[in-house]
């Protein structure tokens, strides 16, 4: 394995590292920078070369970049080396907290979880905010509309009648009907990927039916009935078009689009 | 030093307009009712394509009294009343779709939405009236523009 990686990049400095050396190489990085109108005075240091308010811009960054490194490193190095200005959101940086969903080459990802050398690194990384939602500034968007359709369709458990003093009992196959929507971290990167919520800001989006399904087919939740009527909308799941953009950007590997169709079955079923 | 709002407040409904809900289920029989009337259609579209096109005669049969002499038949009257409204119904429903899907103003929606169901209606009256009212051998009509079958009525 480690000889392979020292054939693909002979760098000047593999002779002396010697085993176990990591490659390095150039990336050029190319980021959609946007500065919102009511920024106000940036601070000193920081005004050097930022965008213009109200507009976006292309900036471009060449870096030194190591084969183990993400997009995230190399956003990391921009904001900690070269525009301090740089903005982005990223919490656990190990694809758990879904903060740094972006479109990385024209794909919704994870900055985190996409390593460099998987890319085509011959041309520019392009790397801009997920699309649909408002931009605040650089790669931060305003994800308040993606969490209200969340909230909406209610992501807990409704239940009925005495709480049993012991937990709930679920066999494991019954467990094993919704296991796959319970791997959504709520990255955007599903409903931001979605044509037609480019186009239709009011649609609830796959991240809320994935939710609305891990309840939906849960033996222990008694609330399907009326997360289904809620998603029985004009916005709701008969928006979808199944073109898989949705199971195409899922980090988590849900199978979004099929997990949608099966609302729209339970829905049909439920009425005919 | 700047407080942040404690996150068990009751939080304050988002500004703006909010999602009207628009829940029932006409969304869900226009879906429904889009892969039943296609495999309806393809049924009824291939039948008449072939009982048109290739039984018989094939294409050369094909003329003003051909027409005719099928439009004679009730059952070929309710067939081809069959395929006209499913498909218009079909297509026009497929097209408000496409409409809703990619116009992004309230106003564009509504003027391509108003063509849309103009253009249906006339489609489907004009095709409806002409199927039940059709004549085939209209009187004051020249004799050498009309059927064969024309010559033997009295």
């Amino acid at each position: 394995m480690t000889a392979t990686l020292e054939k693909t990049a002979p760098g000047p400095g593999s002779a002396e590292s010697g085993l176990g050396a990591v490659p390095s190489f150039q990336v050029t990085l190319r980021v959609q920078r946007y500065l919102p109108t009511d920024a106000g005075d940036l601070p000193a240091g920081q005004d050097v070369g930022a965008p213009t308010p109200g507009e976006y811009r292309w900036d471009e960054f060449t870096l030194t970049m190591h084969g183990t490194d993400r997009v995230l490193d190399a956003l990391h190095k921009v904001k900690w080396e070269h525009d301090g200005s740089l903005t982005f959101r990223r919490s656990c940086a190990h694809g758990v907290c879904g903060s740094d969903a972006m479109r990385i080459n024209g794909r919704n990802r994870l900055a985190c979880k996409t390593l460099l050398k998987d890319l085509d690194l011959s041309k520019p990384v392009v790397v801009e905010p997920i699309k649909g939602l408002p931009v605040l500034k650089d790669l931060v968007v305003d994800m308040e509309p993606f969490f209200a359709s969340y909230r909406e369709i209610m992501p807990f458990l409704v239940t009925t009648g005495t709480e049993p003093t012991k937990e709930r009992l679920q066999s494991a196959k019954e467990r094993e009907r919704f296991d796959d929507t319970t791997k959504c971290i709520l990255c955007a990167a599903c409903t931001t990927s979605c044509p037609v919520f480019w186009t239709d800001g009011q649609y609830f989006g796959p991240a809320a039916i994935v939710n609305a399904h891990r309840f939906i087919f849960d033996s222990r939740d008694e609330g399907a009935a009326q997360r289904l009527e809620i998603l029985n909308d004009k916005e709701g799941v008969w928006r979808c078009r199944t073109t898989f953009n949705c199971t195409e950007a899922c980090p988590r590997g849900i199978e979004v689009t099929k997990a949608i169709q099966e609302v729209k079955r339970a829905m049909i079923t439920r009425t005919f | 030093m700047t407080t942040i709002a404690d996150p068990k407040a009751p939080r304050a409904a988002r500004p703006g307009p909010g999602r009207r809900s628009t829940r029932g289920n006409t969304e869900l029989y226009g879906w429904v009712f889009m892969r039943v009337s296609g495999v309806l259609l393809l049924i009824l579209i291939f039948t008449h394509l072939w009982s048109s096109l290739i039984s018989g005669e094939g294409i050369s049969q094909v003329d003003f009294g051909f027409v005719a002499g099928k439009w004679a038949n009730p059952f070929w009257q309710v067939w081809d009343l069959t395929m006209l409204w499913l498909a218009m119904i079909h297509g026009t429903n497929g097209m408000r779709t496409i409409v809703n899907d990619y116009a992004e103003k309230d106003s564009t929606r509504l003027v391509l939405k108003s063509a849309l169901y103009l253009a249906f209606t006339v489609v489907v009256v004009l095709g409806t009236l002409v199927i039940f009212t059709f004549d085939p051998c209209p009187a004051g009509a020249p004799m050498d523009l009309l059927p064969d079958v024309c010559s033997d009525l009295p």
